[in-house]
């Protein structure tokens, strides 16, 4: 199979979309365990249930988002450039919140002064906090479009501040993205534990996925009034990348476009509407094998809301809109999209195989029986 | 604007967490393979010992990996932060080993490292075994995507430049994998870290044996790391030889500012063993010279000149002169005026447009450089040559102390009873060495491609993003900070868990147990 240009690039566009929902279903249920740990754990044996619920697991849950980081890399590199310097502090303060998480889980338990092990406790949660809520904060500043111009020799000049990120609706989505991170992590917690943590997770998915079920509404609604950006020249899908042949205008509502264009994608956001409702009396009717199910896929389902409706925006610029990045004229080269799908196909269901026989090797619940007998040697 | 001070915090900021971060690379890629040694060992002889040992070297072994990926975090995404014209410009091709790099590697690695240590009960000894050693496949695998990137950037083939998109692009992948600077730098780089985790394992237990604890663990942990040693310090330094004929190839001018070799002598040329180089003057000072090695090493014959830097700086000269031609004829395409004549004019100087780059330096305007101009980016084309001449130096000291005691070490573990302490003291006091030599080394590679990222065809300066002089004052002193905290905590935890030897593993079975009873 040798596919053209325009092909392959809604291909990476898609397989992109699938490397960041496979981090926030995986990666975003340890995030969510570690916001939660101060709060459900109430001493230290159940903070240690709490920590190997997912201690075991997390390490591998991270590679998804390094691997979405290297992908944006190969398949698009003027996004990975002009996102990464852009969004300069949020990005450094989402990393030196993940430094937390990689010593705070193989540190905590190796010493027993309970002080040390309680300051790594508040580690773990910034290490969940921070990242949860700036990838939401991302994606909504995503959406507003953000400040950056290419000079002649294609040097990215990024013109807004880092506060300028802190905008009311960006800080809108970051909750929707803490609020349901926190729901997935309760409802894996929930399906990992017994007794009287397990009846704590039972009440946080009911809280978190209402939240987030208002604040998804909320955002759409807010979406539908605001500035969304369009191609308004004409654009070839399968010439060179050069983001500076084109014109670009802004409208209200104009991210709803595509939906109002083809209805069907109206199922998207309905199913996350859906799958949320399920997912929060599955929890409650104590079936969180299935709760998690219906959690991910509600994840899924507001990521690709959002992905949709930007669609084939990857970042629309805002001080110099017509250099506004889109999968037509920011990608790689036919060869290199080309062999990266090669790989991709072979390696990503591999991944996904081993790592599926790495859960079921690890399933069942964690105890504090277990953690007394392994005293020495869990975390 | 991107100042010169931006380009140097960036540069500063980049090699500050590259080498932070290969502090734990090289014992991970090492020390993964050891415990699949010992693990091995365990499964084929039933000896309880073997798995204690791979238990508590495992110990260690998560010490470190814990901040290796800490680490690492920040390398990933440290291209598009702070290198984003870097990233743009090469992306295409330097962005697809990274993405295989965490599709093929990390996940691997990262997947199975859990199973490491939490699978002991839930799986049958071979598949625990299995899982070992996959791990250890996963870190080597990602050394190898990492350093085919790497590679590239020392020696960028299969990739042209294609000025509709204004960077350079894939044209055959099978030449960028296959990239020989790439492959003498994974073998070179991966023996280092074998070299690295022996000596680890080697100190730690002479230091048990010197204190009289735990022998039967400690001797059986010595010999094994003795073994690999011998093997992965002499592979370090063939591979390096290697290393040093490649670059006679394809760096010239990393092997003559290593050699500090001014001018172009007569065939076969001679090793400067020491001496201080004088970049002004061009001459290296109380020089101590062997004839004829430099050239059996940089050449692999008797009769091939080696070039040195006065030649290199004139050819250079001259490059830079055609990468104005170059740049001329790009801005003219970029306008639009892609006629026949422009289009075989950039085609047949592209090759330097590099070296018009470089006079960015100097003026905005490439295409009205004067002589003066042109002399300063010319001269600016070489490394610093003192530098790198000792760094080099120090790595190969280091290569040689350690063969001579990783030999004795062999000798000494074969004749079971022979234990002198002298031998014993030196393997514990050699244990900073392996760490200098990796860190030496990245030095040579990456300080001798200067002033180039991606050599010969993008300049450093260019290569960073334009941020400000702030950003990077708070981001360095962040990194700093941050990374101090975390090795004075990691390196307490080391010496503690060091100290407590194998009865941190709670059998019941090791000195401090047996000393208060717990084993009773
Ligand atoms: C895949 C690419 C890559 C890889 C594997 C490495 N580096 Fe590198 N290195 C670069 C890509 C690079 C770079 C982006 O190209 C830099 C930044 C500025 C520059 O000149 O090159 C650089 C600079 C740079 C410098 C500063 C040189 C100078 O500015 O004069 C040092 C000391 C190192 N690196 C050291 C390392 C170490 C210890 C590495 C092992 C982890 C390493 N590099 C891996
Ligand atoms: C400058 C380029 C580099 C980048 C972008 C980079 C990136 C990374 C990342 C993101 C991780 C963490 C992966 C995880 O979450 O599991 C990591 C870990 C690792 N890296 Fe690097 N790395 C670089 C240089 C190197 C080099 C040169 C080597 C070896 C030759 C290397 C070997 C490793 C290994 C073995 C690990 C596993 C964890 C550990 O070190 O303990 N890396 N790297
Ligand atoms: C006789 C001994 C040695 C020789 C001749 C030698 C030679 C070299 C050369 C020429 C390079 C530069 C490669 C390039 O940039 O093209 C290099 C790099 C390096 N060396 Fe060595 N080396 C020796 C010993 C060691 C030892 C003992 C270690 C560590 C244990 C080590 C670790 C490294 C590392 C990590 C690099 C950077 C990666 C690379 O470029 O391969 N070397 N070495």
């Amino acid at each position: 199979m040798i596919f053209d240009y325009e092909t392959i690039r809604l291909i990476w566009w898609a397989l992109l979309g699938a490397l960041l929902i496979g981090f926030a279903i995986t990666g975003g249920f340890d995030l969510g365990v570690a916001i939660l740990l101060p709060f459900l754990g109430k001493n230290d044996i159940e903070r240690r249930v709490i920590i190997n619920s997912v201690g075991a697991t997390w390490e591998g849950n991270q590679v998804w988002f390094v691997t979405a980081g290297g992908a944006l890399f190969a398949a698009f590199p003027m996004a990975y450039s002009v996102a990464f310097s852009g969004f300069y502090f949020a990005l450094l303060l989402t990393l030196f919140a993940l430094f937390l998480r990689p010593i705070g889980f193989d540190y905590r338990s190796k010493l027993p002064s309970q002080k040390w092990r309680s300051n790594w406790d508040i580690a773990l949660f910034v290490g969940g906090f921070i990242p949860a809520l700036i990838f939401g904060v991302a994606f909504g500043n995503l959406l507003k479009g953000v400040p950056f111009y290419f000079d002649n020799d294609m040097r990215i000049f990024y013109t807004g501040s880092f506060w300028a990120l802190l905008n009311p609706f960006a800080l809108t989505a970051g909750l929707l993205s803490l609020s349901m991170i926190i729901m997935h992590g309760a409802v894996f917690l929930q399906l990992k534990t017994v007794g009287a943590i397990n009846q704590r997770c039972k009440k946080t998915v009911a809280i978190f996925a209402s939240i987030t079920l208002v604040i998804f509404a909320l955002a759409g609604i807010w979406v539908a009034n605001t500035d969304g950006y369009h191609i308004s020249s004409s654009i070839l899908h399968n010439a060179p990348s050069n983001p500076l042949v084109k014109t670009v205008d802004k409208g209200t509502g104009l991210w709803l476009a595509n939906y109002a264009n083809c209805p069907m994608l109206w199922a998207i956001p309905g199913l996350a509407f859906i799958t949320g409702l399920i997912t929060l009396l599955l929890s409650k009717f104590e079936r969180p094998g299935w709760a998690y199910i219906s959690s991910a896929l509600t994840l899924a389902a507001v990521i690709l809301t959002a992905g949709v409706s930007m669609f084939p925006f990857l970042i629309p610029s805002s001080s110099a809109m017509n250099n506004s990045l889109t999968i037509w004229d920011a990608s790689s080269s036919l060869s290199t999209l080309s062999i990266m799908f090669w790989v991709t196909l072979i390696f990503l269901p591999l991944v996904i195989t081993y790592t599926s026989w790495v859960f079921q090797i690890l399933r069942g619940k964690i105890t504090q029986e277990h953690i007394r007998l392994n005293d020495h040697s869990a975390y | 604007m991107i100042t010169e001070n931006v380009v140097d915090l960036s540069r500063w900021q980049f090699a500050a967490t590259s080498l932070y971060h290969f502090l734990f690379v090289p014992l991970t890629l090492g020390l993964s393979f050891l415990l699949a040694i010992m693990e091995s060992t365990y499964v084929m002889t039933g000896k309880e010992i073997y798995k204690d040992m791979t238990q508590f070297w495992g110990k260690l072994f998560g010490i470190n990996f814990a901040l290796g990926v800490t680490t690492g975090l920040t390398m990933e995404f440290e291209f598009g932060m702070n290198w984003s014209y870097f990233s743009h410009y090469v992306g295409d091709v330097f962005g697809a080993p990274l993405a295989i790099e965490g599709l093929m590697a990390f996940f691997l690695e990262s997947t199975f490292v859990g199973l490491f240590f939490f699978g002991w009960d839930k799986l049958g000894k071979g598949q625990h075994l299995l899982i070992t050693w996959l791990v250890a496949l996963g870190s080597n695998l990602s050394a190898l995507w990492i350093l085919v990137a790497n590679g590239w950037m020392q020696n960028p083939v299969g990739a042209d430049f294609n000025y509709e998109t204004m960077r350079m692009e894939l044209t055959s992948f099978g030449e960028l994998l296959f990239n020989p600077g790439a492959q003498v730098k994974f073998v070179h780089t991966v023996a280092a870290g074998y070299t690295t985790a022996s000596a680890f394992v080697l100190g730690i237990s002479a230091y048990y044996m010197l204190k009289g604890r735990d022998a039967a663990f400690a001797q059986r942990s010595y010999t094994i790391a003795a073994g690999f040693g011998l093997a992965a310090i002499l592979s370090v330094m063939v591979l390096g030889d290697e290393s040093g004929f490649t670059d006679g190839e394809i760096q010239k001018t990393k092997l003559a500012a290593i050699e500090a070799e001014w001018h172009t002598e007569p065939a076969p040329a001679a090793f400067t063993v020491v001496g201080f180089p004088d970049q002004d003057a061009m001459v290296t000072h109380h020089a101590l010279e062997v004839p004829w090695l430099l050239g059996l090493i940089g050449t692999r014959s008797n009769d091939t000149p080696i070039m040195g830097l006065s030649e290199i700086l004139e050819k250079n000269r001259l490059r830079v002169k055609n990468g104005i031609k170059a740049y001329a004829a790009l801005h003219e395409l970029r306008n639009g005026n892609k006629n026949d004549k422009t289009i075989a004019e950039f085609n047949s100087y592209k090759q330097d447009l590099g070296y018009g780059l470089l006079l960015k330096r100097y003026t905005d305007k490439v295409v009205d450089a004067t002589a003066e101009q042109i002399e300063m980016a010319a001269k600016y084309s070489l490394p610093r040559v003192a530098p790198l001449f000792w760094t080099f130096r120090i790595m190969v000291v280091c290569g040689i102390i350690m063969l001579g005691i990783f030999v004795f070490a062999v000798i000494a573990s074969s004749i079971r009873k022979c234990r002198q302490n002298w031998l014993l003291r030196a393997s514990l006091y050699m244990m900073p060495l392996p760490w200098i030599a990796c860190e030496m080394g990245w030095f040579v590679a990456e300080f001798g491609r200067q002033p180039w990222t991606i050599a010969e065809i993008l300049p450093t300066f260019l290569s960073a993003s334009s941020l400000t002089e702030l950003d990077l004052y708070l981001s360095l002193s962040g990194y700093i900070g941050l990374y101090t905290v975390f090795l004075v905590i990691e390196m307490f935890l080391m010496l503690k868990f060091i100290k407590l030897g194998p009865s941190s593993l709670h059998k019941g079975r090791y000195h401090f147990e047996i000393a208060s009873g717990e084993a009773l």
